[in-house]
């Protein structure tokens, strides 16, 4: 039986651009790349190198400070600079600029690692700190956290494979193309946690990348591949738990709190990288598509990338690009620099043309259809939240729990109305949340 | 790489192909139906008082705003849909004049006075048609019998219609004698098909019904509301049947339901966006609530049908219901709120020992 999770939308998919493409490396490597401190939850990085340093691919440049991940140089060659550069987030973040020298030179320390079945469970969550694995679907939690505060914790482990985001296609082509990578990094991390089984969900428009996985499992009882009911949000983690395992996460709870854990796939290959291959983190698979570029591609580039450079390889802009977004269109971040760079959560460059571009209304009016109640995950009424937080009645709106929202964007999407909601209800949150830090 | 000029906005950045727009017009399609058995059972005045009517809500609408500087929202289709509606639950005989004070009625005094679309608290449709019968009872309630007399005396209404009595009359509800066509019991058939007296567009049960399925296939309406309605009409007037003597209580039932405007009302009157909870469980205590309220006035009240009242009833409950019926917090088991509650209890307990003490 195809499983579900409550409410959620199914946007167009346009996935058919880009789906039956292989995994490509780049034609052409970036002259330079600016590997920004923050591509992750927490605390930014501390740079550990300085300008005309040397540096070689693996190599450590900036290391936590309190909760994060390390990072590393993406390509070897001399440091050019340490400053603050635009960020996909939309502000100037502190990222190290490293000119290429065109040598690949990697890091003597990385190098496979030998006897890798002899590892015990404390030493690959350090390996997995060490290589700067972090959630790669977007928020980008440490993974190293999360194994280690899940460690007698959880009873349950999935990789997430949904995708749901229409477009976006890495990592369907990388369960695809590099499944043992999947199967091998689950195994790593079933280790680290102690426990004997995991879910893979994946959802059933990615039939091919399923009959895969489960072939490689093949006869193996340690790990069941699940296939989904292709809707939205499914990969969010809290509705990929319930689609799974049927159990809802309170709100203000973590997965664990119930017993899940769960990994993004794009992730899980990287602890494989990491553990197996000794390759920290520095490259990863992104969909360069949307309807204003000229060839859509899966492409395998290094962290720091710029968007103008990705955007080249798939072969320039077709026509006007309208709007460029970091992610996918339904919780992506609109861009306006194209030098801002590639961290380890993008999954996608989507380039849209003005056909493309979501229906607004000048005069947006609430009709009450309630479609936005019917199909928000969360259980919410996004036509109150709306009301109170219109009138900014902060408190009304918070009663009508508003700060449960994650910004998924269904309710938007389904609104006939074209009421920018969720704009409206991150207006909202930040000015509860001044309104709780005041007091 | 060259400059281009990008817009950036707050995610998310797609949305569903359905707008406000594609809704109204999927109900107005789904109203051609009754119209058609409308015209067929009344003749073509039924269509053009549907036409005036249409036109006039929406020259009210537009009028209102354009003198209160508001935006000009005609294109929505929604007063479309007020006029058609207004029609279909008035009888086909009452003046074109009459028509037209309901049409101003129900746009500009029940939606626009109290802020348009999408803020008047009751079905301006339905409290046009109230209107009227307050204002105009005999008209309001004065029905022609089905048949080909109507095709000749198109335009104007003329003595050669035979008036006949509508199911619902006073005899039918009251004493429990069926519903007369012609001079004759009307069969079930009659009923489902609408070769029946009545209001324009409620004679035809199913072409209201092929309606009511063209939208709940298409996504427009949901089926709970008109689900809760018919179901909860249908089980108490097979429950507390008033038969005559050789029908069966679920032939009595069948004319209950098939009769009057209950169909309509569940279909395309209840279901109204602006003046239904938006719920789900809202939704099922709506349907009910007035499936209640049209047995109630059926059997005890004044009025020989009482699909009108009760959504009206019911439109004003809305906010009150949406209220109490708020879905429950995503992940918050049984357990969790009586602990909660439990908690929030101690501490009241606490606070006031704290304040005599």
């Amino acid at each position: 039986m195809k499983q579900m999770f409550y409410g959620g939308v199914h946007p167009a998919e346009h996935k058919e651009a880009t789906e039956h493409k292989p995994i490509q490396q780049l034609a052409k490597a970036p002259a330079q790349v600016v590997i920004p401190m923050s591509m992750h939850i927490g605390a930014p990085c501390k740079p550990v190198v300085k300008k005309g340093d040397t540096v070689m691919i693996g190599q450590l440049i900036g290391e936590t400070a309190g909760l994060g991940a390390p990072i590393h140089a993406s390509v070897s060659g001399t440091v050019a600079a340490v400053e603050p550069r635009p960020g996909t987030g939309g502000v100037p973040t502190m990222s190290i600029v490293i000119d290429n020298d065109f040598q690949n030179t990697i890091s003597p320390d990385c190098k496979p690692r030998e006897n890798v079945d002899a590892l015990t469970p404390q030493e690959i969550i350090d390996i997995i700190r060490d290589a700067g694995c972090t959630g790669m679907g977007g928020a980008g939690f440490p993974t190293h956290v999360k194994i280690s505060s899940a460690v007698g914790k959880a009873d349950t482990i999935i990789v997430n494979g949904a995708e749901c985001e229409p477009y976006i296609t890495a990592d369907h082509r990388l369960m695809l193309e590099h499944g043992e990578k999947i199967i091998g990094g689950v195994r790593f991390i079933m280790k680290a946690l102690q426990l004997p089984h995991a879910y893979i969900g994946i959802e059933d428009n990615k039939m091919n990348a399923v009959e895969n996985l489960k072939k490689l499992v093949g006869d193996a009882k340690d790990i069941t591949v699940q296939a989904l009911h292709t809707r939205y949000p499914q990969g969010a983690e809290k509705q990929l738990i319930q689609a799974i395992t049927r159990r809802e996460v309170p709100p203000g709870k973590l997965p664990a709190d119930v017993g899940c854990c769960v990994f993004n796939a794009a992730t899980v290959a990287a602890v494989y990288d990491a553990v197996a291959l000794g390759m920290p983190l520095v490259q990863r698979v992104t969909t360069v598509t949307g309807s204003a570029v000229n060839n859509p591609v899966n492409l395998i580039a290094p962290l720091g990338t710029s968007f103008a450079h990705l955007i080249e390889e798939a072969g320039g802009f077709k026509g006007t690009p309208a709007r460029v977004i970091g992610g996918g269109p339904m919780m992506g971040f609109a861009q306006y620099d194209m030098s801002v760079t590639m961290g380890k959560a993008s999954n996608c460059v989507l380039c849209l043309s003005k056909e493309d571009l979501p229906a607004t209304s000048e005069n947006p009016t609430c009709i009450r259809c309630a479609r936005c109640v019917n199909v928000c995950p969360v259980h919410l009424t996004p036509v109150y939240m709306n009301m109170f937080a219109a009138e900014r009645r902060w408190s009304e709106a918070e009663e009508y729990r508003l700060m449960d929202c994650m910004e998924c964007g269904s309710c938007q999407y389904i609104c006939p109305a074209r009421i920018p909601l969720v704009q409206q209800f991150r207006t909202a949150k930040f000015a509860i949340r001044q309104q709780a830090a005041k007091k | 790489m060259e400059q281009y000029k990008l817009s950036v906005a707050s995610s998310p950045h797609a949305s569903s192909p359905v707008g406000t727009k594609n809704l109204m017009r999927d109900v107005l399609i789904a109203l051609v139906p009754a119209l058609v058995m409308g015209v067929w059972v009344f003749g073509p005045r039924a269509l053009t008082m549907t036409l005036v009517s249409v036109l006039f809500c929406e020259i009210f609408e537009y009028g209102y705003c354009k003198l209160m500087h508001k935006p000009i929202p005609c294109g929505d289709l929604s007063a479309a849909i007020t006029g058609v509606l207004l029609v279909f639950v008035c009888p086909v005989t009452i003046p074109y004049w009459m028509v037209i004070i309901g049409d101003f009625f129900a746009i500009v005094i029940v939606k626009q006075l109290f802020g348009g679309l999408g803020t008047n608290f009751l079905n301006p449709a339905l409290a046009g048609r109230a209107f009227l019968m307050l204002s105009y009872p005999v008209p309001m309630t004065t029905w022609v019998a089905p048949g080909k007399a109507n095709w000749v005396s198109m335009g104007s209404v003329g003595a050669d219609i035979t008036t006949g009595a509508t199911p619902l009359s006073v005899d039918f509800m009251k004493s429990g004698i069926l519903p007369q066509v012609n001079g004759a019991d009307a069969s079930l058939a009659d009923m489902f098909i609408g070769n029946i007296g009545g209001c324009v567009g409620e004679v035809s049960a199913i072409a209201l019904l092929i309606g009511g399925i063209y939208m709940i296939a298409k996504g427009v309406i949901r089926i709970r509301i008109p689900a809760a309605y018919i179901l909860t009409v249908a089980v108490l007037t097979l429950l507390f049947s008033r038969a005559p003597e050789g029908v069966s209580s679920v032939t009595w039932m069948l004319y209950e339901i098939f009769g009057g405007g209950l169909f309509l009302g569940a279909f395309f009157m209840a279901t109204d966006y602006v003046t239904s909870p938006n719920t789900p469980k809202g939704e099922i205590i709506f349907g009910v609530g007035a499936g209640l309220l049209v047995v109630f006035i059926r059997y005890f009240g004044g009025y020989p049908e009482g699909v009108c009242y009760s959504i009206l009833v019911m439109n004003i409950c809305v906010w009150l219901i949406d209220k109490y019926t708020m879905p429950k917090r995503y992940g918050v088991t049984a357990e969790m709120r009586k602990a909660e509650k439990e908690k929030a209890k101690a501490a009241k307990k606490a606070a006031k020992e704290g304040s005599e003490a």
